[in-house]
């Protein structure tokens, strides 16, 4: 239930304006890949190429191919709701919905598409989810109350049982934890710990520390200047890029020397 | 008083704040009494009509009898024309804001604006003289199809001076002030609520049944609410359109009248205890008008919790 991804020759444009620049880069299955680099560098743009969000802003748009275990997510015919229903994503800021109780938040993804299921798979499905975000002790006496109740850490653990409901096979985070209080950040850094045994997670996030200690591989971005496109500069196994990093700019960025 | 450096009195920026409160307090009070005083004008002069013995009523049979034809008539015109006018305008609304291409959405949304700005009395004179000659065919038709429907019970009208076209016309009359409204609430819907929806695999028509139309429930039933005291307080169209008479079933006959109309077709002529009948009637449209408005806000307060304010 998790599938690689493998990008080839990304551009991304923001109509005329050139973003990213020519990334390549493989996700392993079943790892945790974790993108960080300055502010502005497309770390975020990037991230939501992959799972076709980016086409959310007008002009918008990729040249390139991502491949999910092959198949092009940008090919002829490809459906981004299809892409966007296997590869889910976490947001910056939790976005649990505000108008439906914490298990109407869970299920709204299983929902969608007029899918029926039956109140006990729904019950199961539901505890299976909050269980798996690691929420399930904190919210099960009060399922029924509005998700915007909980805390923020609650919130975005609410956020990543309704995005893990949906069984997807690859999870995008985008900076999940900047919002934050550092026992809330804990919390969902266990999670993804836990993740990874089942899903293929990627991680935008601006603490390098975070990085070090949940990812597998990391991939760090730079820019050269604004109005610069944004480039992968390195891709590799997080030790070796937090200890001996090929590049200069890699070792100036997790030293601490700029950024 | 010992002075310390944080007792410094900056006077001027003080008198700002004082002019300002005491300004919007004035504001404030103003529009209460000027409630207050036309709810009072309204029971005062109303109290001859409903202490009257029944024979001196319009009708010969008390006001009650004479009062509540005219507000079934009242409900129906406004039930008829909110019917028609709160779906299109949902979806005008959201087509404007979620679908259109920004062009055409900005051009439409000004056209819509200049629905609001056509006088009332251009409305009627439309409904009179082109709308309810072009409906009537429509009317037979209903009336020859449809007439085990006691609404749609023939012989049905030949000139189309109908509470249904009243009703129409007061659609088309309410539909601006219920899109525009509309729209700019399915605009205010947060982005990362959209995203949520889309990344979850929502199409587009999914984002806004998940995210924007249950975010925008409670400024959809005020708008709704305030097209409602429009059409029901509507009263030129409705004099014009719809040739009155006494409270029927059927849509399609001529037949029913409306509080507001009722006024304004008797109130130059009447003296004596018939004026007072017709401010008694004005005040019952003003007690409608305010219970519809109560229950909006119960409406809207009854999904407080989850309207994500908190």
């Amino acid at each position: 239930m998790s599938k690689r991804i493998d990008v080839k020759d990304l551009n991304v444009y923001y109509s005329k304006f050139l973003a990213v620049e020519d990334v390549n880069i493989n996700i392993e299955a079943k790892s945790v890949t974790a993108f960080i680099g300055p502010s502005g560098c497309g770390k975020s743009t990037f991230l939501r190429t992959l799972n076709r969000m980016h086409e959310v802003i007008p002009g918008a748009r990729v040249e390139g191919e991502v491949l999910l275990d092959g198949d092009n997510l940008y090919g002829p015919g490809v459906d981004p709701v299809t892409v966007r229903s296997q590869i889910g994503m976490v947001f910056q800021r939790p976005n649990p919905f505000p108008t439906m109780s914490i298990r109407d938040n869970v299920l709204a993804g299983v929902k969608l598409n007029n899918q029926k299921i039956s109140k006990g798979e729904a019950d199961a499905l539901v505890e299976r989810s909050l269980q798996g975000a690691n929420l399930w002790n904190e919210v099960k006496d009060r399922l029924g109350k509005p998700g915007s109740g909980l805390s923020g850490g609650q919130q975005q653990r609410l956020c990543i049982a309704r995005a893990i409901a949906v069984e997807p096979q690859v999870i995008l985070m985008d900076e999940p934890c900047s919002a934050l209080d550092p026992i809330s950040t804990l919390a969902i850094e266990d999670l993804i710990n836990d993740l990874k045994d089942q899903y293929t997670v990627v991680i935008v996030t601006h603490n390098m520390q975070q990085a070090a200690r949940v990812s597998d591989r990391t991939a760090f971005f730079n820019i050269a200047g604004t109005g610069k496109p944004g480039k992968l500069i390195e891709v590799g196994d997080t030790h070796t890029m937090f200890s001996n990093p090929a590049q200069k700019a890699t070792e100036d960025y997790v030293s601490g020397r700029f950024g | 008083m010992t002075t310390t450096s944080l007792t410094s009195s900056r006077g001027a920026g003080r008198t700002g704040d004082k002019v300002f409160s005491a300004a919007t307090l004035a504001a404030g009070c103003l529009i209460l009494a000027v409630l207050f005083g036309v709810a009072l004008f309204l029971v005062v002069q109303a109290i001859p009509a409903l202490t009257a013995s029944p024979d001196k009523i319009q009708g010969g049979e008390g006001f009650f009898a004479y009062i509540w034809p005219i507000v079934v008539g009242t409900l129906i015109a406004a039930a008829i024309a909110l019917v028609i006018a709160t779906p299109v305008a949902i979806g005008v609304a959201l087509f404007i804001s979620h679908f259109a291409p920004r062009r055409l959405a900005s051009g439409l949304g000004y056209l819509i604006d200049l629905l609001a700005a056509i006088p009332s009395v251009v409305y009627g004179a439309w409904g009179a003289a082109f709308l309810a000659k072009e409906i009537s065919p429509a009317y037979n038709w209903l009336a020859g199809n449809m007439g085990w429907l006691p609404i749609f019970h023939g012989p049905a009208s030949a000139t189309g001076k109908t509470i249904l076209t009243a009703g129409i016309v007061l659609s088309v009359m309410v539909l601006p002030i219920i899109t525009s409204l509309s729209r700019e609430i399915f605009l205010q819907t947060p982005k990362l609520h959209e995203e949520a929806a889309l990344a979850l695999g929502a199409t587009r028509w999914e984002m806004n049944r998940m995210a924007v139309l249950p975010f925008a429930r409670p400024g959809i039933v005020s708008a709704v609410m305030l097209g409602l005291g429009r059409a029901l307080g509507e009263t030129m169209a409705v004099a014009l359109v719809l040739s009155s008479g006494a409270l029927t079933a059927s849509l399609i006959q001529s037949g029913n009248q409306t509080i507001a109309a009722e006024i304004a077709l008797n109130f130059p002529e009447a003296s004596g205890l018939q004026v007072s009948t017709l401010i008694a009637a004005g005040l019952v449209l003003f007690l409608i008008t305010l219970g519809v408005n109560m229950i909006a806000r119960w409406i809207i307060t009854k999904h407080k919790e989850f309207s994500g304010a908190n």
